[in-house]
C-alpha cells in the first residue's frame, strides 16, 4: 500500500502546469488528492509523473461575475461549506457539501478534483449538471469553456484533452429565493451515495415557473430528469404532482454493481427525486426521512 | 527509486530536517523519518481516519499527503497535545470515559475531536457526532468516545 515511484513537479503558475502537461510522458495532475492518493496507495494508477497543483497560484477562490458563481478549480470543499456567498446564492451547493466524504477529506478536497475525477456519484459533479454549468479549461492553445453537458463523455471519463487543465467552473445563479435541496441514500453517513437527487425550483404565484431535476449515482453521468422538469414546470406543487411526474425516473438506464441492482436504483430515482422536489416545495417538514443526513 | 528531496517538516512547533523520495507520504514520514510513531497508519486510503493530523489548523488524513506537499506548513500531532507531563483534556476525558480500548484508533481521534474543538469550542451534540463519523473504531462502539469528546468540550468551555 505504498505509492509507486514517480518524478514530482511542483509549477507555480497554470502555464507553467499546462507547460508540463504538455511535455511529460504518462502525467498526472494532483488536486486535492482524495482521489488520486487513495489510487497511488493501491497503485490503481502508475504515473511517471505527478504534477502537484497545490501551490499553482490562482486558482482558488469564489466570486460572484456576471450572474454566475465563478469558482477557481483547486478551492476546497470546505472553503465551498463555509462560504457566506455559496450559502447567500446557492442553496443547493451548499447542501450537497454536506454529503461529500467527511470533514477531514472536505479540508482537502477541491471542486476541480472531483469533476475532473466523475465519479458517477460525486455530489460536485450533480450539482454542476443540475446548474448547467460551464467548465473553464486552459490548455497549450489557451482558454476554452465547455458546457457541463458536454463535459463527461464516458465511465470517470471527461471531455478535456490530455494537455488541459480544468482552471475554474462557473455555476449560472437561479433567481434569489429559488429553492432547492439535495439529497441521497447511501449505507453509512459518509459513504458514496447509491443514488442522489438535487431538485431545484423558482416558484411564483403558486406555480412552479422553472424546475431542475438531477439524479446522480444512476448512470455513468448525472442524469438530468428532463421529463419530470417539463411534466412539473407550471403545475402548482404538490407531492401528488411529483409523486407521478417522478415514475418516469424507473425507466432511467441504470448501472449495476455489487452495491445495488438496476432495478434498485432505478427505484431510488423516482423515490429520492419526488422526495427532493417535495424537500424543496416545502413539502416535507414534517416527513421522516427528512433528517439532516 | 526516484531522487530524494531534502526536505523540513515543522512537527509541533520543531523543525525536522529529512531526505523524502516524493512517493512518501505525510503519515510514513511522520512515522519512519521523524520517529513520532504516535500517529498510527490503519487502512492507507483514506477509509478509517487514524492517521488524522492537523496542518495549518485544518483536520486532514496524512495518508492521503505527500510529505513534499506539507512544507512550510504547521503539522501537529498526538505527541503535541499534552503540556508537559499534563495531558490534555481531550486525552483525559477518553482515559475517564473508557474512549478506547485497544487504543489504534485513539491518536486519530484525539486530533479530529481537537480540531473540531478548537474551530468550535461551543461544537453541539449533533454536529460532534456528524464530525466523529469520519473515523472507525472497532472497539468502543463509538458511545465512550462521543461520551469523552462531551466531557472535554464541556470542560473546556468551563475552563475558559
Amino acid at each position: 500500500m505504498k505509492p509507486p515511484p514517480f518524478q514530482y513537479h511542483d509549477p507555480k503558475t497554470v502555464a507553467e502546469a499546462v507547460g508540463l502537461l504538455g511535455r511529460l510522458e504518462n502525467a498526472k495532475l494532483l488536486a486535492g488528492g482524495q482521489s488520486l492518493m487513495p489510487m497511488l496507495n493501491m497503485r490503481f494508477v502508475l504515473p511517471d509523473h505527478v504534477i502537484d497543483l497545490n501551490r499553482c497560484e490562482g486558482l482558488a477562490g469564489i466570486k460572484e461575475a456576471g450572474g454566475a458563481l465563478e469558482i477557481g478549480a483547486m478551492t476546497r470543499q470546505r472553503d465551498l461549506e463555509f462560504s457566506d456567498l455559496v450559502k447567500a446564492k446557492c442553496p443547493l451547493l451548499e447542501q450537497a457539501i454536506q454529503h461529500i466524504g467527511h470533514r477531514q477529506t472536505r479540508n482537502r478536497g477541491t471542486i476541480g478534483g472531483s469533476l475532473c475525477h466523475l465519479d458517477p456519484a460525486a455530489e460536485l459533479v450533480s450539482v454542476c449538471a443540475a446548474h448547467d454549468a460551464t467548465v473553464v479549461v486552459e490548455g497549450p492553445n489557451g482558454r476554452r469553456e465547455i458546457a457541463f453537458a458536454d463535459f463527461p463523455v464516458a465511465f470517470m471519463t471527461s471531455s478535456i484533452e490530455l494537455n488541459e487543465i480544468v482552471t475554474a467552473v462557473r455555476l449560472p445563479l437561479w433567481a434569489p429565493g429559488h429553492k432547492a435541496a439535495f439529497i441521497e441514500f447511501s449505507r453509512r453517513h459518509g459513504d458514496f451515495a447509491i443514488v442522489s437527487a438535487a431538485a431545484m425550483l423558482e416558484i411564483g404565484g403558486g406555480k412552479i415557473t422553472r424546475a431542475s431535476v438531477t439524479i446522480g449515482g444512476v448512470a455513468v453521468a448525472p442524469h438530468r430528469a428532463r421529463d419530470v422538469e417539463q411534466a412539473i414546470t407550471g403545475q402548482a406543487p404538490s407531492s401528488d404532482l411529483f409523486r407521478k411526474a417522478c415514475e418516469s425516473c424507473r425507466s432511467i438506464e441504470a448501472l449495476e454493481d455489487i452495491h445495488a441492482s438496476s432495478s434498485y436504483r432505478q427505484h431510488l430515482a423516482a423515490v429520492l427525486s419526488r422526495r427532493a422536489l417535495e424537500k424543496a416545495a416545502g413539502l416535507a417538514d414534517n416527513a421522516p426521512w427528512n433528517k439532516v443526513h | 527509486m526516484t531522487d530524494k528531496l531534502d526536505i523540513t517538516l515543522n512537527v509541533n512547533g520543531r523543525d525536522y530536517p529529512v531526505r523524502v523520495e516524493p512517493r512518501r507520504t505525510l503519515v510514513d514520514t511522520l512515522r519512519d523519518d521523524c520517529g513520532l510513531t504516535g500517529t498510527h497508519i490503519g487502512c492507507e486510503h483514506g477509509v478509517c481516519g487514524a492517521c488524522t493530523v492537523i496542518l495549518d489548523g485544518a483536520a486532514v488524513r496524512s495518508c492521503l499527503m505527500f510529505a513534499v506537499q506539507a512544507q512550510d506548513k504547521e503539522i501537529r500531532t498526538v505527541e503535541g497535545l499534552a503540556d508537559g507531563r499534563r495531558m490534555h483534556p481531550l486525552q483525559r476525558a477518553f482515559m475517564a470515559h473508557h474512549g478506547l480500548q485497544c487504543g489504534f484508533c485513539t491518536p486519530g481521534f484525539l486530533m479530529l475531536a481537537t480540531n473540531a474543538l478548537e474551530r468550535n469550542p461551543d461544537i453541539g451534540d449533533d454536529e460532534l457526532r456528524d464530525v466523529l463519523a469520519s473515523n472507525l473504531c472497532r472497539c468502543t462502539g463509538y458511545q465512550n468516545i462521543v461520551k469523552a469528546v462531551q466531557a472535554a468540550r464541556d470542560e473546556m468551555r468551563a475552563g475558559k
